[in-house]
């Protein structure tokens, strides 16, 4: 039994498909995160698994039983919404204990539980305070305390994170993950920022179009992007998608007569990590540096081979003198095919045998 | 120079507000302190005895008791209706801006045309209310012509024509409430009714003491349609305070007596509006 699955779950509003046809199951205890741009449909699944939105076809499963069709209240899960939702006009206190006291809990059980929650998530200083004297962390803790002290299984968060400052948001994400861990509550989590998918899913399900694109753990997303809407999607600076062409010996890049990589070029394009490039004074694609942009760990420098850019991770700081010459060399199992007319992956290129066989969710 | 700026700017506004409102309130306070001028005997300074005349008056009271009961019946039942109509036209509806145009219809028609309209429905015998009771085989009843409902056929009509004016305030703070709110009430359970309670009701407040406030001074101020349908009789039953103000004013002809029962119709308003400002504030959620 999985804690959601959706089975062809498809959402329509007039002309428009918002989701088409998403099915997936996810593990109790998990922490699922829908990931895509935005207009992809990942926030309308979640407000369809919510019960917010009704489902134009498919059904939804929470706990084995159907809930297509059932209220949001009967689902038992609770919801974690951007603009965090809270009522202005109630105090912390009341915000948080709010359901409780729709469902009528009893005053006792409620004092432990808001007790226990507010120390949870560090709000015991602050309950009698309103939304509007608290700030955006503070709130955002207000938001989670009000969906955990419900004591549903599911917990549903729609980009919780995303009116936070950069510094708040890293705290937070550590936090979100560790309570959703002690706690032991399926987590689904929408988000466009892939630097919180990948660190704080189980799994990713990322969508394009309102389809899956891929669905998979992070670090499969990663090192097998299905396509090259994943690859330029996952990993910051995104992966490099450089268009090949067909050579004597083996794909070219237009202009540079070293070959990449065997096989034909034409229809293909190369990805290769900016990390996973080396600049090397010896053999390897030659190419002109003509940036670069310093992050203290490393630097990212922009190199032009042909007409195409091609970004290179180097660790530490590199200065870059302009046209400068150099070679770049990857390991060969670091580079990846696509069918360039679809986009989708074709595998590595001229791969060791031993990947194609072991690599999980394999190519086609 | 600065200065001479400065009061330039404010002359505009100052002119109007002084010679439209400042000096006529002070004019009325002054004019309540003497007593009406005649050709042959000019005004004299009686002191309070206007004010002793308007307290041993008993058409003012009888005014004032019909006052009281027409702000009662008008304030909490327009506002009651006007929410309700908001809620409603701001839910999903077939046919909301049709909706919404009919409930604000009467705040655009002229009063005295709507008076005219509801003298229709007030008629003996050919007006619809009588047409309607003939129905169920009813008597014919003379609705404005009887001191016991005359007032109340008052009422009613004041509450249709308000309660589409402040449905537009309410609708449009129904409006800016954010959606997600309700979206959480409906995850944590919470029914129509305890969400509209809890959450709706309290976020309007604001709004509700706006509406409150022009409500009650509309209950002073709205008499047009007592010179259509009434004239504040029979025997005084359907005359409110500013219609008496009138009658003296420019029927009896007695001014000062006018300013005396004006001072303390200002009076009254400013206490509730001062007393409505204070006790309201306090329990009030402003965002």
């Amino acid at each position: 039994m999985h804690a959601i699955e959706l089975d062809g779950v498809t959402k329509r509003w007039d002309a428009t498909m918002a989701v088409d046809d998403v099915s997936f199951a996810v593990e109790a205890g998990s922490f699922v995160v829908l990931l895509g741009p935005s207009g992809c449909g990942k926030s309308t699944t979640l407000r369809m698994i919510a019960g917010l939105e009704e489902v134009t076809a498919g059904r939804v499963r929470i706990n084995g039983g159907d809930m297509t069709d059932e209220p949001p209240a009967r689902r038992n899960l609770s919801m974690v919404f951007q603009s965090y939702a809270l009522f202005p006009h109630l105090n912390v206190r009341e915000n948080i204990i709010f359901g409780l006291k729709v469902r009528r809990v009893e005053s006792g059980e409620r004092d432990a539980r808001l007790r226990r929650v507010a120390e949870l998530v560090g709000l015991d200083e602050l309950l009698d305070r309103r939304p509007a004297q608290l700030s955006g962390g503070q709130r955002q803790r207000v938001a989670l305390a009000r969906a955990i002290i419900a004591e549903n299984p599911i917990c549903l968060m729609d980009e919780p994170l995303s009116n936070l400052d950069a510094k708040l948001r890293h705290a937070m994400r550590v936090e979100i993950r560790e309570l959703q861990q002690r706690l032991g509550m399926t987590v689904i989590y929408v988000t466009h920022d892939q630097t919180e998918a990948m660190s704080m899913a189980d799994r990713i399900i990322l969508l394009r179009d309102g389809r899956i694109e891929q669905d998979g753990a992070p670090d499969e997303l990663y090192s097998l992007p299905a396509s090259t809407f994943v690859a330029s999607l996952i990993g910051a600076p995104p992966m490099n998608l450089i268009d090949v062409a067909d050579g004597a010996d083996g794909a070219v890049i237009e202009g540079v007569g070293h070959v990449v990589t065997g096989g034909a070029g034409a229809g293909r394009r190369l990805g290769i990590r900016p990390e996973h490039i080396e600049i090397s004074a010896g053999d390897g694609l030659p190419a002109a540096l003509i940036a670069s942009d310093y992050l203290g760990a490393d630097t990212i420098v922009t190199a032009r081979a042909g007409k195409q850019d091609v970004l290179v991770r180097v660790p530490g700081h590199r200065k870059v003198n302009n046209g400068e010459t150099v070679r770049l060399s990857w390991p060969r199992e670091s580079a990846h095919m696509f069918d360039a007319a679809t986009g989708r992956r074709i595998g590595y290129a001229d791969p060791p045998a031993a990947a194609i066989q072991s690599g999980p969710g394999a190519d086609e | 120079m600065r200065q001479v700026y400065g009061w330039l700017l404010l002359t505009p506004a100052a002119i109007l507000l002084i010679a439209f409102t400042h000096y006529p309130t002070v004019a009325t306070l002054w004019h309540s302190f003497f007593s009406q001028g005649t050709a042959m005997r000019p005004a004299a300074y009686v002191g309070l005895e206007n004010y002793l005349y308007m307290l041993d008056d008993e058409i003012f009271w009888k005014v004032v008791r019909n006052n009281a009961l027409y702000a009662a019946g008008t304030i909490p039942a327009s506002i009651a209706i006007a929410l309700l109509m908001a809620v409603w036209v701001n839910g999903k509806l077939p046919l909301r801006g049709l909706a919404r145009m009919a409930y604000f219809t009467p705040t655009i028609l002229p009063m005295i045309a709507v008076a005219n309209i509801w003298l229709f429905f007030y008629t003996p015998e050919i007006g619809l209310l009588d047409q309607f009771m003939r129905l169920f085989g009813l008597p014919s009843h003379n609705w404005l012509g009887d001191p016991d409902t005359v007032l109340w056929c008052i009422v009613v009509l004041a509450i249709w024509k308000e309660a589409g004016f402040f449905m537009i305030f309410f609708l449009a703070a129904l409006q800016s409430l954010p959606p997600e709110l309700e979206e959480a009430g409906r995850l944590e359970g919470a029914g129509r009714w305890y969400y509209f309670r809890r959450v709706t009701f309290p976020l309007l407040m604001p709004t509700t003491l706006f509406v409150l406030i022009n409500a009650t001074i509309n209950s002073f101020k709205l008499v047009d349609q007592l010179f259509i349908l009434t004239k504040g009789g029979p025997d005084n039953a359907s005359s409110l305070l500013l219609y008496y103000i009138y009658e003296v004013a420019f029927s009896f002809l007695d001014e000062a007596y006018a300013a005396t029962l004006t001072v303390a119709l200002l009076a009254t308003l400013a206490i509730i509006a001062i007393g409505q400002f204070f006790i309201m504030d306090k329990r009030i959620h402003y965002r």
